[in-house]
């Protein structure tokens, strides 16, 4: 067991854990924080996206020490009171459904608004080509990203 | 998940001279995780000790000159596919990053990796081996450089020793005048583990073939050059009649097999049509 | 002001969007421990002794074998062939034999692998051929679970004087559900308080009808409560039944709560999936076209044990003739055993496989007849007062030829077709248009519904809210959204009046199982009915009168709890007096109602890879009213995504009856860049049957995508295909034969 300090959703923790032990398990059984989901334990489905110092991993696949000292943005750190923008479109646009992809989906999604201003529809689908929904389809999501306005 | 976490130790190394002695004492080394963290999850990943060299700045970044591109082994396939001058430079290398699973997987699969864990599917290699690249491989008893056309000895077996670790990979940027080819056949458009893939480049001077270079993965036991095919190219024209014989002596080149993802059958036949396609595009 | 027809927004959207919903493996409770299976590997053979290699500390594990089990050793469904564990026939390579549980999961994984069965193999079959022809006995006494026939007018002496008869086969394969949360549960179990599980699941009175004769208990000690369910397509309807009796049993024995959380390669491999299926079908028509003659053999694999497949069979025999009027109808069906893991339920439930293969005949009939596809099927589509091969007079309104016409025009068939034909006679890239025309039909098929008698009830609670309790789950389809603006409409009141309680079978009343597009139009009927007895009990204690403002009637609420007590509305299913169904003819009217459709796929397959894409995808039905009309769009699409995954992508690879791509990285199913963006256009006809005047949705999408887009690549590539799914070697194959 290891002493590893995170920075999760802005606020310093530390934990301990196996070094070798999936972020995913440490974020959703350490720290209690179960929004990201797990889905495949491959990085197929991408349920388990979290933002690792600002860039899109599958926290399945990254071992806990290889976060050890970053900062780490879960789906519980979208929004404080209200809702962000993001979030108010996918509920207004249908981009959920069963909701079990919906924390990837959105913390992909704030990947790539923060990567890039304007997104066209393509943009958006390579954007988020690593994150499975079987329930929509994906139309509905692409629309609430667009729709979402210029800033999250 | 069906890996047995007490099987593993799991340790970083702060400099690349600790790492190396780690690796010497047994160490296997553990970058960007999308192919090791992958078979832990199916309990297919060997126990043992692991060392995490994701934090190590010698193996990162990457060098301009005028005459050579060098890609620190932990170069991304993020780094590699927003690098203007390597994307203009290499494009086969760009297009493949762009290829790679997704986003995700992008942002932290390493060009090292995808080199040292030899998948026979790894997007990287066939690129390399059309532009010829070297590689160096370092220990504590120094850096070697090879050709990387000698790396890949069999499937899952390479030149890299157990102490060793992939340095860097090193380009000529010699290949402005070169038509530049590259294609993926997956079994989706993102998130594809690929069927068959070619790196290509060739030069021509009206019509008649200068120089070219052909590689292939996912249709052998590694990524491969085709000499038959490049051998019989040489100096040809562009047409029909060639483009037909290259295609047949494909078939003495690549040597693809059945699996759950494919038929050895489609593969090759496949490999061949996409050839055409080079073929076609360069004349 | 009216909440049916709105885009109310989804009940439980925030929740789920702040990454708050519980789903069963964001729940934990004090001591809780976890269990694993332990399966066969082998297909068929008998089981002859378990051995525990070293390695572990087996003492520390609680194990659990056929012998533990307190009641009866049956998954309690229609048929009593499955046992929870298997004692000493294997019938599957997934058969679980063994349960085991320990506090650590890791370690739990290790002993898992180290348990060894020793098991003496029998001769196994694997498909419908080998079943039939009866290669081996492998259930009952002719490896038939089931078979219908149905036949109208005269087959034999329409053929003869048909001018021309049209013949064909086609096949279907399995198709994974692939919800994303693989399946989960969470069991406590003593025999002081009984049992109670939580978990993944669409269906919890099927868990609670399972878990009865699995304990040997009465109804008030087994308690069934649904957790937030991650997608379930039907993948969730009776394997959770399995797990709940397999965490509850590791439970009870243990004393501790357990807690069973399939990974994706255990859920893949080992839960139910589409049933493949093999249909032959010879269809005659007169010399204006039209149909006289149809002759059509059906068949699917249900796997090891008996399980849904009679019922699935049964729908899909129903769909077989699809929404046209032929005179002389002869279908047999018939559902065998393999031995496979047993297929399930899937989105569809066997109308989507039957469909398939009319749907593609039907060009290939047309192709024959040196006619437009379109125009084939338009001068045959059935018409109101017409007979469906069942013997059900539609006597309902029919907008079907208002719904191909919209679709024609939506997508420029016509004038696609003439484009396409030119663009493809140079290049690789050949570009297609294809259509299907389809109805689905709503509800338990047959007398299913009279004999479920659902129940649902709205209840005033403490709160001031009105509650609306029923069995039916929200899986991510919008039951919570739907349910609420259906009872807010019936009692005028706001959405934010209204609760929609998660399904608990101590607090809710069996109102049937969310399956078979039936929560909107069958369980929200009731719930209309349910609210409707609730006002009139205000009404007759005087508390309300029949014109009221909504604050009049939450005060009135109040003051009959206060002072009469507990309020609450109740109805019961009535079969409407227009559905009549004679089970033993197997004849009458199959569905009270049907949803009809008709898709038009674009797709460009590129002959160098054999990849094929679908570029444009239209979507127009008529489905009653449509209550939600984002969420009713938002399952069209989704529907039509899984189905374009079914015709091109989904392909389960079977070795020794066992999956053995069982990854999502070796089952591929669609992403975005794998999917077009899909026009979706509802027409109305509300039902006067169905929660607010709707019809059923849910699986209707599937029905369609597969037909359309070989419809569409076999007017491109000018093929006769037959299979699905159609992956680029199966295509490659086709068309090398084709042009050797």
């Amino acid at each position: 067991m290891k002493k590893i300090t995170l920075t999760v959703n802005g606020k310093k923790i530390s934990v301990q854990a196996h070094p070798f032990a999936r972020l995913l398990d440490v974020i959703r059984e350490g720290l209690e924080l179960t929004g990201t989901k797990e889905g495949c334990g491959e990085g197929e489905c991408g349920a388990c996206s979290v933002l690792l110092d600002g860039e899109l991993v599958n926290s399945c696949l990254v071992p806990v020490l290889q976060a050890n000292g970053k900062a780490i943005l879960t789906v519980e750190g979208l929004s404080k009171k209200s809702l962000c923008p993001l979030q108010k479109s996918f509920m207004k646009c249908g981009g959920a459904q069963c909701g079990i992809c919906t924390p990837g989906m959105l913390i992909a999604s704030q990947a790539l608004k923060k990567k890039k201003k304007r997104l066209s529809p393509k943009d958006i689908r390579e954007g988020l080509a690593g994150n499975l929904c079987r329930c929509t389809g994906y139309s509905q999501i692409i629309e609430s990203i667009q729709k979402s306005g210029g800033r999250t | 998940m069906r890996g047995y976490l007490p099987d593993y130790t799991f340790e970083s190394a702060n400099s690349l001279k600790k790492a190396l002695s780690f690796c010497e004492a047994g160490a296997k080394p553990f970058a960007g995780g999308t192919d090791l963290m992958v078979l832990f999850e199916a309990g297919l990943l060997a126990p043992g000790k692991y060392l995490d060299i994701s934090r190590l700045k010698e193996l990162k970044g990457i060098k301009n000159s005028k005459t050579q591109v060098t890609l620190g082994a932990l170069t991304t396939y993020s780094q590699i596919r927003n690098h203007l001058i390597l994307t203009k430079q290499f494009p086969i290398l760009g297009l493949a990053s762009r290829e790679v699973g997704a986003l995700a997987i992008q942002n932290r699969g390493t060009i090292g990796g995808n080199i040292a864990n030899a998948s026979p599917a790894a997007d990287f290699p066939p690129g390399l081996l059309v532009y010829d690249a070297k590689i160096q491989l370092i220990s504590t008893k120094g850096i070697r450089t090879l050709d990387y056309n000698r790396f890949h000895l069999g499937y899952k077996k390479t030149e890299l020793r157990q102490d060793e670790l992939v340095l860097s990979v090193s380009l000529k940027p010699e290949f402005q005048k070169y038509h530049h080819f590259w294609r993926k056949v997956g079994n989706r458009r993102a998130q594809a583990i690929s069927k068959t893939m070619m790196a290509g480049i060739a030069k021509t001077t009206k019509k008649t073939i200068q120089d070219i270079r052909i590689a292939f993965g996912s249709v052998g036991p590694t990524a491969a050059r085709c000499y038959h095919v490049e051998s019989f190219l040489k100096g040809k024209a562009i047409n029909t009649q060639n483009i037909q014989e290259a295609k047949q002596l494909l078939s003495k080149d690549i040597h693809p097999i059945d699996d759950i993802r494919s038929t050895g059958k489609y593969r090759l036949r496949v490999s061949q049509n996409v050839l055409e396609e080079f073929l076609c595009g360069i004349g | 002001m009216s909440w049916v027809g709105k885009s109310a927004l989804r009940k439980e959207g925030e929740k789920k969007l702040r990454g708050i919903a519980k789903y069963i493996d964001d729940i934990s409770f004090e001591g809780m421990i976890y269990g694993t299976t332990v399966r066969s590997s082998t297909p068929r053979g008998i089981l002859k002794k378990i051995e525990f290699l070293p390695g572990v500390n087996w003492d520390e594990f609680i194990k659990v074998t056929a012998q533990d089990i307190p009641g009866h050793n049956y998954v309690a469904l229609i048929e009593k062939d499955q046992p929870f564990l298997a004692q000493e026939k294997i019938n599957h390579p997934e058969e679980p034999v063994l349960l085991l549980a320990h506090a650590n999961k890791h370690l739990l994984e290790k002993a898992r692998k180290l348990v060894k069965l020793h098991v003496e193999p029998l001769p196994p079959v694997f498909n419908i051929e080998d079943s039939l022809s009866q290669k081996a006995l492998v259930w009952g006494k002719n490896n038939i679970f089931k078979s219908y026939s149905i036949d109208r007018g005269d087959v034999e002496t329409a053929f003869k004087k048909a001018f021309v008869i049209v013949e064909g086969t086609y096949e279907t394969g399995a198709q994974e559900q692939l919800y994303i949360e693989p399946n989960g549960v969470l069991a406590i179990a003593n025999p002081q308080e009984g049992v109670t599980v939580w978990g993944s699941m669409q269906c919890p009175y099927y868990v609670h009808k399972a878990l009865l004769p699995l304990f040997d208990l009465p109804p008030d000690k087994v308690r069934v409560v649904q957790a937030e369910t991650g997608g379930g397509f039907g993948g969730k309807e009776e394997y959770p039944s399995v797990i709940c009796g397999h965490a509850a049993l590791l439970a009870w024995k243990s004393g501790r709560p357990v807690k069973i959380i399939y990974d994706r390669m255990e859920d893949m491999v080992a839960t139910t999936k589409r049933h493949p299926s093999k249909t032959k079908i010879k269809i005659g028509f007169d010399k204006s076209n039209k149909l006289i003659a149809m002759d059509i053999d059906f068949s699917i694999d249900g796997g090891a044990y008996a399980t849904l497949s009679s019922v699935v069979l049964s729908r899909g025999t129903l769909h077989a003739s699809g929404p046209y009027f032929c005179p002389n109808i002869k279908i047999r069906s018939r559902a065998v055993a393999t031995n496979c893991p047993p297929h399930g339920a899937f989105r569809g439930f066997g109308a989507p496989q039957s469909i398939f293969a009319l749907e593609k005949h039907l060009d290939l009939c047309a192709k024959k007849l040196n006619l437009d596809p379109a125009i084939l099927r338009k001068s045959n589509l059935i018409k109101t007062g017409e007979t469906l091969g069942c013997g059900q007079v539609i006597k309902e309104k029919v907008r079907i030829s208002e719904v191909v016409e919209r679709a024609l025009q939506l997508s420029s068939y016509h004038k696609k077709r003439k484009l396409f034909l030119k663009h493809n006679s140079k290049g690789p890239l050949k570009k297609g248009i294809g259509l299907s025309v389809f109805m689905h039909g709503a509800g338990f098929t047959g007398s299913g519904e009279t004999f479920l008698a659902s129940i649902a009830a709205i209840r005033a609670n403490e709160a001031g809210k009105l509650e609306v309790l029923t069995s039916n789950t929200e899986i991510g389809q919008g039951t919570n959204t739907i349910f609420s603006q259906m009872t807010a409409d019936a009692l005028k009141l706001d959405l934010k009046d209204i609760e929609v309680v998660q399904p608990d079978t101590s607090k809710v009343p069996n109102s049937g199982p969310t399956v078979a597009s039936r929560t909107c139009m069958v369980v929200g009927k009731l719930v209309e009915q349910a609210a409707q007895d609730l006002k009139q009990k205000l009404i007759s204690a005087q508390l309300l009168k029949e014109k009221y403002t909504r604050s009049e009637f939450l005060v009135a609420c109040k003051r009959y709890r206060k002072e009469i007590g507990e309020l609450k509305g109740i109805s019961q299913y009535k079969a409407p007096p227009h559905v009549v169904w004679d089970e033993q003819k197997y004849q009458g009217d199959a569905y009270g109602a049907y949803a009809w459709a008709a898709y038009v796929a674009e797709t460009t397959t590129d002959l160098r890879t054999f990849e094929t894409v679908v570029d444009n995808f239209w979507a127009v039905q008529e489905v009653g009213k449509v209550i939600n009309p984002t969420l009713a769009r938002g399952q069209i699409i989704g529907g039509v995504a899984q189905g374009i995954g079914y015709a091109l992508y989904e392909d389960v690879v079977w070795h020794e009856g066992k999956m053995v791509n069982n990854k999502m990285s070796n089952y591929i199913m669609p992403t975005t860049l794998d999917t077009p963006d899909i026009d979706v256009l509802f027409l109305e006809l509300p039902y006067a049957f169905g929660g607010g005047g709707s019809k059923g949705i849910g699986e209707l999408p599937l029905d369609g995508p597969a037909p359309a887009i070989l419809n569409a690549m076999d007017f491109a590539l000018d093929l006769e295909l037959t299979q699905i799914p159609t992956t680029p070697e199966r295509l490659m194959e086709k068309i090398e034969r084709k042009t050797p």
